[in-house]
């Protein structure tokens, strides 16, 4: 049956990571998610598409990185460049044809070199690390405490700090503040209307995003033809 | 890009409103306290996204609860810092 479930691994760190696959045969797309909460709020869309992909008889996969979803790596030692290195070991397993990468995901997706490379709404490490820390300010002041940005990224130097239910080490928000999608050839698209823009919302950004079905179909139509 | 049309997209992406909705807010449509999906946490998306948007640097010291009371306060506000 097509879209059936199914879990490959590659190695990291001497750990295995999830690999969620869906679709017969080897995957061909290899999902680059999202990084922290916006992973969680696009993933009910992102599998739908994957579902989508597998009635073409596209099968893919969707990484998790290390310390995220099912992970038992910590995520207070990651950094982007090991994440980096994480997606270089998730293609050297499912060899794609296309590496999808979505916000944040186009910060780590620069390592691996795939036929095709396809990138929605690419976010710069400083925006993340800014929402980020204006919610735990956020936080903080509904607490009756005051704390500013400028504290916590000084606290960070020296140990991890806990930004929205993450904990961050020094290197990774180092990393995420000067972080810049690697220039490359992409197809590169966002929700919205206009040239370049998929049917959809910024999912991404909502507290209550549930899931998009038509933002799903046209990630996948866009991604499809891209790899015709 | 005009403040207008970025916060107004602005507000439909983050709070997940209705464009039609958005589209028919005036300057003195209130906003915080008014609408329960904006919330001080959904304010931290909000302003990355109107930074992002509108190329601008909000100060976060600059933020104060009056911005949100009304759409005609949070567009002047982002057309204050396009200056």
């Amino acid at each position: 049956m097509p879209g059936a479930l199914r879990h490959l691994s590659y190695t990291i760190d001497g750990l295995a990571e999830q690999l969620l696959v869906i679709g017969d045969g080897s995957p061909r797309v290899l999902f680059v998610p999202p990084l922290f909460d916006e992973m969680n709020r696009m993933r009910r869309t992102l599998v739908l598409a994957m579902h989508a992909l597998a009635q073409r008889d596209i099968a893919s996969a969707l990484m998790d990185l290390p310390g995220c979803n099912e992970s038992l790596a910590q995520l207070d030692t990651q950094s982007l460049t090991r994440w980096r290195d994480a997606v270089v070991a998730a293609a050297a397993v499912t060899e794609p044809d296309c590496l999808a990468s979505l916000r944040g995901g186009c910060l780590i997706d620069d390592g691996a070199d795939p036929a095709h490379r396809w990138r929605l709404s690419p976010a710069k490490g400083a925006s993340l690390l800014k929402t980020l820390l204006r919610t735990r300010i956020a936080g903080e002041r509904e607490d009756g405490r005051t704390v500013t940005a400028a504290q916590l990224i000084e606290q960070s130097r020296l140990a991890p700090i806990e930004l929205a239910g993450n904990w961050l080490g020094p290197q990774m928000v180092a990393e995420l503040h000067d972080a810049l999608p690697a220039a490359l050839p992409a197809r590169e698209v966002k929700p919205g209307t206009g040239p370049s823009t998929i049917t959809g919302s910024a999912l991404w950004l909502r507290a209550e995003p549930g899931e998009d079905a038509a933002m799903a179909h046209a990630i996948v139509s866009d991604i499809a033809q891209l790899m015709a | 890009m005009q403040a207008d049309i970025a916060v107004r997209s602005v507000l439909v992406d983050v709070l997940g409103l209705d464009a039609e909705r958005v589209a028919a807010f005036d300057a003195d449509t209130e906003l915080f306290g008014a609408i329960p999906e904006l919330d001080s946490m959904a304010v931290a998306g909000l302003l990355t996204e109107l930074e992002d948007r509108l190329d601008i640097e909000i100060d976060d010291d600059d933020v104060d609860a009056e911005i949100f009371e009304t759409f005609g306060n949070l567009v002047a506000f982002a057309e204050a810092k396009q200056d």
